[in-house]
């Protein structure tokens, strides 16, 4: 009796150390945020701040990239929801979209589809269409080839797997068109003016449309379908799923195929923020939306969605206004280290993510 | 019995966990409309019956057969459709789904809409509680809640014959007495149901007929109310005291 009260004490005893520890670092970020605030504050009050334009900009770009982050976020959520791993070649499948997006809309380029402005939207539904197939087929074979025969083997296999086929598709891409980068076609002049209030510009708007449309799409086919509630029940409980008579194999590559048109779509995206495309271009945007899958709670749809958004806005916006008036130099060099940073500090206040739930020991990779 | 086809059978099966052979040479047979309970302890073979009869397990030898067709190599979905379906150990519904969802997945493969409706409303009769709680996360639920909804989710699919594995098993003992008058009930509407439990002296009770399995043998096949005189049986299972 004895023995057995003791041991809980001890365990809490050496907790309370570890929570102590983690409070004083929660402290110590809060206060370094709150710091670099205030130095904003005060900079803007003393008039040599940023403008209210090179604000608004901060806030437009990180919610654009924000939202593509999100796209390719909800990949990594869905495959890790029904099969328990982080499928690392998902920001592959988004260079797989953004290299597509490239050639297609260079050959719509050369036929003058891209200018005008109802041409235009039909070339850039037809790059979008073909983006989202590419990446789409992309992500099938995937699954049938290197996951689909490691579905019995513990889940660490199919991880390292996927980092394996994430190197094949980037050498592959590198092998067939080299590893200079290419550049998109511009955007007709009309694309870059500023619309609206808020004066965003034309290429933006068209990204945060897009990206609003394909989100609000998948949660309507997860939320509302047969298919998406089989996906969600497969997610849940194989067995019983396939007891319900749902094809279990049938759902997961569905899933697969899904997270791979977002990714498709988010090349697209980034072909319309960035024009520029390379073999490389899906590593450090594939782990920032692995990051923002984290930051809301893996597994989580909504919660990746909002972790994209998080992650964009605060990548952008972090380094001007904490970093820079607290005279760190080059702030603009510390976006993708911010962007980390981030993760850090919302899983040190809440290490389930945003919205995540406690996962069982058996749902853990 | 003998003039009537069986719903579900199976000649001779055998089962192996790789090298462990679990049943060994099973014969059964489950006549329409019959409720009948298979009993024995831990590690019997008991929930692997089940597991064979739906197709989740696949047999080493011998033929599970379905209103007279061999359906070894069909996979569950068919037996699902034809009739067959099971109410899982510990009641397994999908937790972070809502009640209706969790209700609406055991009609999963129908397609009869007007009739799933139909259906629906009468699990919503037979339920009431569950009506109330329809929107609400399964995993919200009460025990006793959750296994109507388990219930309600089998009865979904529209079953002739309901497999159930351990109905009893982690329900309040109050629980544990409206469940098996549930049984009974949907018994009466002419569904077969087969039982796996612990607690034989209540589920023979209810049943017709029942098989004793012993470390993957059949041991004991016999009418359940020779099967509650039996003197083995009632030293091994039913205890002889007051029941559990």
């Amino acid at each position: 009796m004895t023995a057995t009260q003791r041991k809980p004490q001890k365990v809490w005893k050496t907790n309370n150390w570890v929570d102590l520890f983690l409070t004083a670092i929660r402290i110590g970020a809060m206060a370094f945020i709150g710091v670099g605030l205030l130095a904003f504050v005060l900079e803007q009050a003393g008039g040599e701040g940023l403008t209210g334009g090179a604000i608004r900009g901060l806030f437009v770009t990180g919610i654009s990239q924000g939202a593509m982050y999100g796209l390719i976020a909800l990949g990594y959520s869905m495959v890790y929801g029904v099969l328990g791993f982080i499928n690392f070649a998902h920001g592959e499948v988004f260079m797989a979209g953004a290299m597509s997006g490239w050639i297609t809309s260079t050959i719509l380029f050369e036929n003058g589809m891209w200018e005008g402005e109802a041409k235009f939207v039909l070339a850039l539904l037809i790059v979008l269409v073909i983006a989202v197939i590419v990446s789409t087929l992309a992500t099938i074979l995937i699954e049938r080839v290197a996951y689909r025969p490691l579905r019995e083997s513990p889940r660490l296999i199919p991880l390292i797997t996927s980092i394996g086929v994430s190197f094949f598709m980037q050498n592959a891409v590198l092998g067939l068109f080299g590893p200079a980068s290419k550049t998109l076609p511009a955007p007709p002049p009309w694309m870059s003016a500023e619309y609206t209030f808020l004066r965003i510009e034309g290429t933006k708007i068209l990204v945060l449309v897009i990206a609003a449309v394909s989100m609000a799409g998948l949660w309507v086919f997860v939320e509302r379908t047969k298919t998406g509630k089989a996906m969600r029940a497969v997610a849940e409980d194989k067995e019983i799923a396939a007891l319900m008579g749902i094809d279990v194999n049938r759902t997961i590559v569905t899933t697969f195929a899904v997270g791979g048109a977002m990714a498709g779509v988010a090349g697209v995206l980034w072909g319309l923020l960035f024009r520029g495309v390379s073999a490389l271009t899906g590593f450090l945007p594939g782990i920032k939306a692995f990051t923002a899958a984290v930051i809301g709670g893996v597994g989580n749809l909504g919660g990746s969605m909002a972790g994209g958004l998080l992650l964009g806005l605060v990548e952008s916006v972090a380094p001007l206004v904490i970093l820079k008036p607290l005279g760190i130099p080059a702030v603009s060099q510390l976006k993708d280290a911010v962007a980390f940073a981030v993760l850090v500090l919302i899983l040190l206040f809440k290490p389930t993510g945003l919205f995540g739930e406690r996962l069982a020991a058996e749902d853990r990779a | 019995m003998s003039e009537q086809t069986p719903l579900l059978e199976f000649r001779g099966i055998n089962t192996h966990y790789g090298a462990v052979h679990i049943l060994k040479d099973v014969n059964l047979a489950i006549y329409p409309g019959e409720l009948v309970c298979l009993l024995g302890g831990n590690a019997s073979g008991k929930s692997t019956t089940l597991k064979t009869l739906l197709g989740m397990v696949k047999p080493s030898s011998g033929e599970v057969v379905l209103d007279g067709e061999v359906v070894n190599e069909k996979p569950i979905s068919y037996r699902v459709e034809r009739g067959i379906t099971m109410v899982p150990e510990n009641r397994r519904l999908f937790k972070r789904l809502s009640v209706k969802e969790n209700l609406e997945l055991g009609a999963y493969l129908r397609t009869d809409r007007a009739k799933v409706a139909e259906d629906l409303e009468r699990i919503y009769d037979m339920f009431p509680r569950v009506k109330e709680r329809l929107s609400q996360r399964a995993g919200t639920l009460s025990g006793g809640e959750q296994q109507m909804v388990a219930m309600g989710r089998a009865l979904m699919s529209s079953p002739r014959v309901l497999l159930m594995d351990e109905p009893s098993m982690g329900l309040a003992p109050a629980l544990v007495e409206t469940n098996f008058e549930l049984i009974q009930q949907i018994h009466s509407e002419g569904v077969a149901i087969f039982m796996v439990e612990q607690n034989a002296n209540m589920a023979l009770s209810i049943a017709d007929r029942g098989w004793v399995l012993q470390t993957g043998k059949v041991v004991l096949d016999d009418t359940a109310d020779a099967l509650l005189e039996n003197p083995e049986l009632r030293a091994s299972y039913l205890g002889d005291a007051a029941s559990h």
